[in-house]
């Protein structure tokens, strides 16, 4: 399940965008196994999203630097046409929210067929065949009636449903989820991620499953890289990380989860401070907040492995 | 939809009914009259004046006078030019196929040329395309309309020769190439103006829909960003622009005062500018009535069209 066996999906190395002269993503290194699905975690603008979208090559006005072997091709180095050819086909991505994720003037099988027919030589009909077999497969009730129905006359589910046929459509190797289950109903949630997770095992494809919730990853994927502030902190096994999580931000992190037997007065953990700003840091990013901080924290530690396939990067844990 | 028709059509008549009231009595209020012209001329005698006055009916109250025009125009009788006698329903449908001819042209091309720069603009946002046609279209939009056609007639009729002056036909001919070559000029200043303002509107308009999620969803299939572009981006970014040209049709009728004057181009803006000198009652109150018609009639089939080319709105009954 980890990056030395096999050869892995994807696999990306020092991974660095930069908007100018902020650095969003800064040399970020993980990969994924064959059916694997890897939690991307960490609080707003610690680069989840950018990864997805830098990896999708999605990003306007932004330097990217690193490389990104996906099945060995370098998808960083290629060109646009030849990343189109990519785009839907090898590599697909579902978004946060699918009500503005949605062309409001199409329907949504249209919106499928046209993923299809983007990468698949096949007539339309076949085309719409194929896009009622995805609504029905994304377990969206009378597909046929579906297919000629616009976003706005769904629900925020199942419009989600729509968003994940629409990235299913070609059989993609890789998949980007980037917090597919955040703008939906708590009840929607559950629906959609047990969803997700059948369809991932049952075509085996590999999965980046980006949130901030860490519910979510407990539940679903096999290992997990926490980000804090454009760089990877903490990758391991996601059962090893959450029994003997090591940095201290996964601790924090871990510990804001309100708990359910808590009194419910009691104030929820929380960790102090926000985040800053990359580029203004010479040492370890987080050690403005944390509690263990000493003046090692002045030089930035790098990832290091530590148990076996648990990499952190801390200056104070053993 | 039927019933939605029948609201709007009543409205309207009401509408039409208070413009009527108001267009007749600031013509009324304003000083001077049609008979002024006569009141320095020595040959004609006070008692002359009078015996015309009665003629036309111009001593009779305001408001009979208005019940006599409007039932004159609800019956299909739109009176008869002070000037002449002839009929006014001849008069003015007689100008509306050369202002129409001219304005439809115009507004075609604008449509096209406007859009194209505005969609282009959009997509290589500050490039020098962007703000080179910014800067045209600044000019076009602040410099006078008549400098516009009279520098276009010194170069292009007077200069070059390439083009006729002004006119709609030469004498003795009527061919249709004729009439394209008198076409050439007037459309070309009328366009100009035109283009500038739709270049900006499309221009805005399609920035705001590029970074819509919905794009990023289109591109993230791998369908070709002409694809991306027309059937994603346009479709979209065209649905506020359809209002605008609704507001725009009553040029269609209305003409171009000063660009048909300066051409000499026989259509509605010319007789709209010399029935307002002699004060011809009858004649000015169709004009103002046709163009009424005309906005409220524009507005109406932009609503609809907007509720046809975008599935979200419905037209309501109210």
């Amino acid at each position: 399940m980890t990056g030395e066996a096999s050869t892995p999906l994807l696999k990306v190395e020092n991974l660095l965008v930069a908007f100018g002269r902020a650095k969003a993503v800064d040399g970020i290194s993980f990969d994924v196994a064959p059916g694997e699905m890897l939690g991307l975690v960490g609080e707003s603008g610690c680069g989840k999203s950018t990864t997805a979208l830098a990896l999708m090559r999605l990003l306007r006005d932004a330097e990217i630097g690193g490389t990104a072997h996906l099945n060995g091709v370098e998808l960083l180095g290629l060109d646009e046409a030849a990343m189109r050819a990519r785009r839907g086909a090898d590599v697909a991505m579902i978004f946060q929210d699918p009500g503005t994720a949605l062309h409001p003037m199409i329907r949504v099988g249209d919106q499928i067929v046209e993923a299809l027919t983007a990468h698949l030589n096949i007539s339309r009909r076949e085309a719409r065949k194929r896009a009622i077999d995805l609504l029905r497969k994304v377990g969206i009730a009378a597909p046929e009636e579906r297919f000629s129905v616009y976003p706005h006359e769904m629900s925020g589910g199942m419009c989600q449903r729509v968003v994940i046929a629409m990235a299913m459509a070609c059989a993609p190797r890789l998949l980007l989820a980037d917090e597919p289950t955040t703008a939906l109903d708590v009840t929607v949630q559950a629906q959609i991620l047990e969803l997700l997770q059948g369809l991932v095992r049952e075509e085996g494809m590999g999965v980046i499953l980006i949130t901030h919730d860490l519910g979510v990853v407990a539940g679903m994927t096999d290992r997990v890289a926490v980000m804090y502030a454009g760089a990877i902190v903490e990758m391991a096994a996601t059962e090893e990380l959450f029994a003997t999580p090591l940095h201290p931000y996964t601790h924090g992190l871990l510990r804001s989860i309100p708990q359910l037997d808590s009194g419910w007065d009691e104030p929820v953990p929380t960790i102090p401070g926000s985040v800053q700003g990359a580029e203004l840091q010479t040492g370890c990013r987080f050690a403005p907040r944390c509690a263990k901080a000493s003046d090692a924290c002045r030089t930035p530690p790098a990832l290091r492995e530590i148990g076996e396939n648990h990499f952190v990067s801390c200056w104070n844990t053993p | 939809m039927a019933r939605f028709l029948i609201n709007r059509l009543l409205q309207s008549a009401v509408l039409l009914f208070g413009v009527s009231i108001v267009g007749f009595a600031l013509m009324h209020l304003a000083p001077g009259g049609p008979l002024a012209i006569y009141t320095l001329n020595p040959t004609v005698t006070a008692q002359d004046i009078e015996r015309i006055k009665v003629l036309f009916g111009l001593d009779q109250p305001v408001y009979v006078q208005y019940f006599k025009w409007a039932g004159g125009l609800v019956s299909g009788n739109w009176g008869y030019s002070f000037f002449g006698g002839q009929q006014v329903r001849e008069i003015v449908l007689d100008r509306l196929p050369a202002t129409f001819l001219l304005m439809g042209t115009s507004l075609a091309l604008a449509l096209v040329i406007g859009v194209a720069i505005g969609t282009l603009a959009a997509v290589r946002r500050n490039s020098v395309f962007d703000y080179a046609t910014a800067i045209g279209a600044m000019i076009a939009l602040s410099l006078p309309t008549f400098w516009f056609g009279l520098l276009a007639i010194f170069f292009f009729a007077q200069t070059l020769g390439w083009f006729p002056a002004g006119g709609m036909v030469s004498i003795g001919d009527g061919s249709l190439l004729d009439r394209l070559h008198h076409l050439v000029l007037p459309v070309v200043v009328l366009a100009l103006v035109l283009v500038a303002q739709w270049s900006r509107y499309t221009r805005s308009s399609m920035i705001d829909i590029l970074d819509q999620d919905f794009v990023r969803t289109a591109r993230a299939k791998g369908i070709s960003p002409s694809r991306v572009l027309v059937n994603h981006g346009l479709r979209a970014a065209l649905v506020p622009l359809v209002a605008l040209a609704g507001l725009q049709l009553p040029l269609l009728v209305g003409g171009a005062l000063v660009t048909e004057t300066v051409f000499s181009w026989p259509g509605m803006g010319l007789l709209f500018i010399s029935v307002l000198s002699t004060r011809d009652y009858p004649v000015l109150m169709a004009i103002l009535m046709v163009g009424a018609v005309v906005v409220v009639l524009g507005n109406l089939l932009a609503d609809i069209v907007v509720a046809l080319v975008d599935p979200r709105v419905k037209l309501h009954d109210e």
